[in-house]
């Protein structure tokens, strides 16, 4: 049996007895599992005298003794009136009008032949009579709509799989292509005797090369791209503008594009505007000097 | 009519074979339950999400995604094509490791020799070196997409960060790479590229002490920046790439819509 409040527990007592006709210790003791189960040995007498005699019950009295809040015992005892039909028992200070619940009549009028049948299987409180409820209080903010937002997805597979298989294949496609067509350079064995002219670093880093001719090496081969890198990794640190619309981040967007702009356009120059001594060059005047393609430019 | 039926007797034995394959222990030992290589693997809303959750594709997706996100306009598959590009460099690299020795003057002839002597040895050696550079563009090109996207505000920023170390990665990659044909091109190129590194303040020389392996490059430049190509660096990119690849899931998938 599950651990009950003593109070509730004495007060389920207290209303089997007097269903029943026992003494409260008695049926005390054996909801407590402290006794036998007794068989009720109801007689029809002791329901009539119950009926006749009618409850009367002390609200404020059981409400102190069971600390059960008066308008609660008061609630439950009409509802039970009402559920049974019977009237409302006095309460205290008015006299038993009406006999107690009618349920609580069949029960003793059937079981006054049970002594003589053999006690008949106790299976709990008999109807009509509560030992216990369950309450709780909830307020009317506390529950709540789910309101789940629409989200509106896709399965990876097949809708993202197959593009990115098909952008995986474009890719292959073309890289074979242009490696069918197009040799890497090879050219002539390494010689630190020969300097060409010009000589170019790979192409990715022909921007700071370029910036090489405008500044001191200190400034363009190390202050710049190292406060550059610093500032990117910096960006989600100093772009504290939480919108990621177009319109509100105009000011970001210029800088970046500025930065994009003026890498591009400076690695263009070292590349293709650069000619021997990394002096200025038109490259459909003076050819070319870009050795990463110079198998393509023979 | 008795050709139809020859060639229909083979078709039904062909497909008895298949089923009789496709229904093995061994074959569904392979592919997981939801695979549409299984016999019981139809089309269904369940078999879709199995295909990605029970599979070692659950690392790198999630069974669902935001429709935006499977945009081709949106993200132009740059991320995804840099990440296939490395794989294809590796493939590749290793390929070339096998016919390459890091020494001068071995280092060029291998080259000559794998430009025709080997299979396939000039077509591996160019997508190699394209594939380098297209990466390095791809890489710059995600970063640039990322950027006009916003996709590095909260809480993408740190994945922003490392996007940052894999550029760098990326070029340094390719930076190595390129002094070990051991040509004209490489040594002077990296002469160049090295030398900048030298003007960093206070510390240059040991910096470019440190990079090249001596006050000159040299051939132990050369094995330094092999040791650096092929097992060095991979090893730390892929280290930041697993940890870039993560964070995009558990920041939330693809950033947006705008």
């Amino acid at each position: 049996m599950a651990q009950l409040p003593d109070n509730l527990l004495k007060r389920a007592a207290e209303a089997r007895a007097r269903a029943e006709g026992r003494s409260v210790d008695e049926v005390l003791a054996e909801m407590k599992g402290e006794a036998p189960v007794v068989s009720a040995p109801v007689a029809a007498d002791t329901a009539a005298s119950a009926a006749s005699d009618g409850p009367t019950r002390d609200l404020d009295a059981e409400s102190a003794q069971y600390s059960v809040p008066r308008g609660l015992l008061e609630r439950g005892m009409r509802a039970r009136a009402g559920a049974d039909g019977s009237s409302v028992p006095a309460m205290a200070g008015a006299v038993a009008a009406a006999a107690p619940s009618a349920s609580q009549a069949p029960v003793a009028s059937a079981s006054g032949t049970a002594p003589a049948t053999g006690p008949p299987p106790v299976v709990g409180p008999p109807p009509g009579v509560r030992t216990q409820r369950l309450l709780t209080v909830v307020k009317a903010g506390a529950i709540q709509g789910t309101t789940t937002e629409p989200s509106d997805k896709v399965n990876v597979w097949p809708h993202l799989l197959a593009i990115e298989f098909v952008a995986l294949l474009a890719m292959l496609a073309l890289l074979t292509l242009m490696s069918a067509f197009i040799d890497a350079p090879l050219l002539e064995f390494a010689n630190f005797n020969a300097q060409p002219n010009p000589s170019k670093a790979p192409w990715y880093f022909l921007g700071l090369q370029e910036l090489l001719a405008y500044f001191d090496p200190q400034v363009a081969g190390v202050i710049i791209p190292g406060f550059g890198l610093a500032a990117l990794a910096f960006i989600p640190y100093i772009d504290r503008n939480p919108s990621v619309r177009p319109s509100d981040r105009k000011l970001a967007i210029a800088i970046f594009t500025v930065f994009f702009m003026s890498a591009s356009i400076l690695t263009i120059l070292g590349s293709f505007f650069r000619g021997p001594g990394f002096n200025f060059t038109f490259p459909w005047r003076d050819g070319i000097f870009f050795d990463d393609l110079k198998t393509i430019l023979e | 009519m008795a050709d139809a039926n020859e060639s229909g007797g083979l078709m039904t034995a062909v497909k008895g074979m298949g089923s009789h394959l496709r229904n093995s222990q061994v074959w569904n030992s392979i592919f997981r339950p939801g695979s549409p290589a299984r016999a019981d693997g139809g089309d269904s809303p369940r078999n879709r999400a199995y295909v990605v959750m029970n599979n070692v594709l659950y690392h790198l997706h999630p069974v669902k995604v935001k429709r935006h996100g499977v945009k081709l306009s949106y993200t132009l598959c740059l991320g995804g094509l840099s990440f296939f590009l490395f794989i294809l460099l590796t493939v590749t690299g290793i390929f070339l490791m096998f016919y390459y020795r890091p020494t001068s003057p071995q280092a060029y002839f291998d080259l000559q020799a794998l430009e025709v002597d080997v299979a396939f040895g000039m077509l591996v050696r160019n997508m190699h070196r394209w594939g380098a550079h297209i990466m390095v563009i791809t890489v710059f090109l995600h970063m640039t997409r990322v950027f006009y996207h916003g996709a590095y505000k909260p809480p993408r920023e740190f994945n922003w960060v490392v996007g940052i170390i894999l550029l760098l990665l990326t070029l340094l990659l390719s930076f190595t790479g390129y002094l070990l044909p051991w040509d004209q091109l490489a040594l002077w190129a990296v002469t160049v590229g090295s030398n900048m590194a030298g003007y960093t303040p206070v510390f240059g020389e040991q910096v470019s002490f440190a990079l090249i392996g001596g006050v000159q490059i040299t051939a132990d430049t050369l094995l330094r920046w092999y040791v650096l190509h092929v097992l060095f660096l991979p090893f730390i990119i892929v280290i930041f790439m697993a940890v870039h690849f993560w964070r995009v899931r558990k920041d939330g998938g693809v950033s947006g819509p705008l």
